[in-house]
């Protein structure tokens, strides 16, 4: 996600970057860049009036212009902008001290409420070790009471749904139904509806007036373009929702949808949802978001995941290898199995920090599939060939491909994509003592 | 008379100081409708020169050249209409990213066609959302038509198989065949879809006869990366525009068809069966102005 802005910023940051002193024409060009990406970004066009504005006031105002240090002025200012836009704390939820708390997700059709549904209850029962049920209470798109009791059964979490009755009576027998049942936490998945459609809005406000769910939430699609504040603010006047889910964050948007709603609804994106996987649901964090636009990469969510499945030793033991640039076959081996329990390796990539000139090497990006026959090629070379990538020469590689069934230039082409990826990552653990990647040194 | 030309006096004065504005407004406009930044700026650019160079300075005849423009990029109505093979039965893949309304597209396009008196068929190709089987039959069972469906997770190469297997059998016009929401950059299950694609040809001896892409129309500057990347593995023939009854405007397809030369051919506007339309330049270049 983000993909495009980073590389923006990336690049009107490394015009500015070399350049010392700035001057007002400077600061011009580098804002009228900024607007445009922005505006490619998807970022609704009055948001970014007032966001350049801010940012122009404060470039000009401070000390910037004689400062020696002005392009990371600027860059710590946009920075602190656009963390004012996507809401200054993180998010998540709070749980009602007694009784079960109810949760209630609305949004357009097609933005993914009814995966979201899932994935939250899926979220909060691992989490927080919580009772989870659901109430259906979409009964207008045909299969869609099916489709959530399908994905329910692969959790093991309770729907409730009733034909042919009225959305807001079976939203409120389900949470009597499920308040007998000590559910500590009761989501409510509603029709899709467009925010002009008054009918439909009109229920789903008949449904929280009953119901009075603790928190709503409003899904939305981050492919959203400049519709996106029209429809936060639509759904925002009827029914004073809550927080945001951002959704489908696996494709390459660039996202200015999540800009533009906080600053038009003074409502938080509380999670993003990014895959087809049920576990692909997390805690949003506005500062990592923000860092990783500017190009400093998402770095914090990297390192969370990446915890949760290498251990503490092993890290470090490759941190040094790959600072000494030692790093051979069994790491990357080890590395490749412990990647696949992060997840995708384009997402990885994508919270790594690389601005306009650090492109990550095309060589470099591997796709998920080829992960196994890579596997393949390693598992047949022998102990001491893993250990020195150097010494396999071209009888080696012959022996290589019968045992592993690839041919030789699928080898030839993993040793270069290995040699590459050493280098990549080498160029990534120097980066790290720039300090305009690390937003305390600025 | 004079009053007249003391009137268009003022207007021009007044236009003349507003010109910044006035374009500046424009160009909001067209971008509040997701056309992208390049696009505005091409379209404004021969605009500018025309009307500089015509002393035109209506605001009104400005905006009808704009439209004009938008409407030479959009291309000719005819080459718009979805038409039959002469051999049966004709096939129409549907696809697109997650949520875009693929499956109530295809319901909404076998309605048309049935209601012209053709024999239509749907194949359930997305195997892998959970009841979305169950959604198209439920529009089968409405529309009383045959379905060609599969189990849970099974191949979908296979349910297209069998649906053109089934039509030949049947004496079946038209094979509508609905596929999972998938992401463009999911490159697995877009070499899913090309796979079904040859399917398709193996089946009829000829390319497809339309693969048409959803778009939801609130999506911003990413549906061209869904059209780029779709195209890239399929070749499209046209893109479906979905959920035109929001206030969005979809400008992103003006952006599509000028960066990449795929036309809109149809457009969905409402919720029930008939809400589909084939697509018309001159009413969507007049929408961006609304």
């Amino acid at each position: 996600m983000f993909e495009s802005l980073t590389d923006k910023f990336g690049d009107v940051f490394y015009k500015i970057k070399n350049r010392g002193k700035l001057s007002p024409g400077d600061i011009e060009a580098a804002l009228r860049e900024i607007k445009l990406a922005l505006l490619e970004a998807d970022v609704n066009f009055k948001v970014v009036r007032e966001f350049l504005d801010n940012v122009k006031g404060k470039a000009t105002g401070e000390k910037v212009l004689e400062s020696l240090t002005a392009y990371q002025q600027i860059v710590k200012i946009v920075n602190e902008e656009m963390i004012n836009i996507l809401g200054s704390s993180s998010g998540g939820i709070n749980f009602v001290p007694k009784g079960p708390t109810i949760i209630m997700m609305v949004g357009l059709q097609g933005s993914g409420k009814t995966t979201s549904v899932i994935k939250m209850a899926n979220f909060i029962k691992s989490k927080f070790q919580k009772k989870v049920s659901i109430i259906a209470a979409d009964v207008y798109r045909p299969a869609a009471v099916l489709q959530l009791e399908d994905m329910a059964k692969n959790i093991n979490v309770e729907v409730f749904s009733r034909k042919d009755m009225d959305p807001v009576s079976l939203a409120e027998e389900g949470v009597e139904l499920f308040k007998k049942d000590f559910s500590d936490v009761i989501i409510i998945d509603t029709a899709g509806r467009l925010q002009v459609n008054e009918d439909m809005m009109n229920e789903v406000a008949r449904i929280k007036k009953r119901i009075n769910p603790h928190i709503i939430y409003l899904v939305l699609d981050s492919m959203t373009g400049q519709e996106a504040v029209n429809i936060a603010y639509g759904f925002n006047k009827r029914i004073d929702f809550d927080g945001m889910v951002l959704t489908k964050l696996d494709s390459d948007t660039r996202g200015g949808a999540a800009l533009s709603v906080y600053y038009v609804t003074k409502k938080q994106i509380k999670f993003v949802s990014s895959g087809e996987k049920i576990e692909d649901f997390e805690i949003f964090h506005p500062e990592r978001i923000a860092s990783r636009i500017l190009g400093m990469g998402d770095i914090l969510t990297l390192a969370e995941k990446a915890e949760k499945a290498v251990s503490e030793k092993e890290a470090k033991e490759i941190e040094q290898k790959i600072y000494k640039n030692e790093l051979n076959f069994e790491d990357f081996v080890s590395q490749l199995r412990s990647i696949k329990k992060i997840g995708s390796l384009d997402k990885l990539l994508s919270m790594m920090p690389f601005d306009g000139k650090n492109k990550i090497p095309k060589e470099a990006v591997l796709d998920g599939r080829s992960l196994d026959r890579i596997e393949a090629i390693i598992n047949s070379m022998t102990v001491e060939e893993r250990r020195k990538p150097d010494i396999i020469n071209g009888s080696r590689k012959k022996r290589i491909s019968k045992g592993c069934g690839c041919s030789i230039a699928e080898i030839n082409r993993l040793l270069k994509q290995f040699d590459k990826t050493r280098q990549m990552l080498k160029q990534f653990s120097q980066m790290k003592g720039k300090s305009w990647l690390n937003p305390d040194k600025l | 008379m004079q009053k007249l030309i003391k009137n268009l006096n003022y207007i021009w004065n007044k236009f003349r100081d507003n010109r910044k504005l006035f374009w500046d407004e424009i160009e909001e406009q067209l971008i509040a409708g997701d056309v992208s930044v390049n696009t505005v700026t091409e379209i404004l650019g021969i605009v500018k020169k025309k009307s500089y160079g015509n002393n035109i300075n209506n605001p009104e005849k400005i905006k009808s050249l704009i439209k004009e423009e938008a409407v030479a990029i959009l291309g000719d109505k005819r080459d718009i209409v979805l038409r039959l093979s002469s051999v049966p039965p004709t096939v129409f893949l549907i696809v697109g990213v997650n949520g875009s309304g693929k499956t109530t597209t295809v319901a909404k396009i076998a309605n048309l066609f049935k209601d012209s008196g053709k024999k239509v068929l749907l194949a359930a190709a997305d195997t892998y959302r959970a009841a979305a089987t169950e959604q198209l039959q439920h529009y089968a069972d409405k529309l009383s038509i045959d379905i060609v469906c599969h189990q849970k997770f099974s191949d979908p190469g296979a349910v297209v198989y069998d649906s053109i297997e089934k039509s030949k059998a049947k004496g079946i016009d038209l094979v509508v065949i609905d596929t999972a929401g998938r992401m463009q950059t999911s490159s697995n299950l877009m070499d899913e879809l090309s796979k079904i694609k040859k399917v398709i040809n193996g089946r009829i001896n000829r390319e497809v006869d339309e693969i048409l892409l959803v778009v939801d129309s609130t999506t911003g500057q990413n549906a061209k990366s869904q059209a780029q990347i779709f195209n890239g593995s399929l070749d499209l023939s046209g893109i479906i525009l979905t959920k035109l009854d929001s206030t969005s405007k979809g400008g992103i397809v003006l952006t599509i068809k000028n960066d990449l030369d795929i036309p809109v051919r149809m457009i969905c506007h409402g919720e029930k069966l008939k809400d589909i339309y084939y697509f018309d330049p001159v009413k969507f270049a007049d929408s961006l102005f609304n």
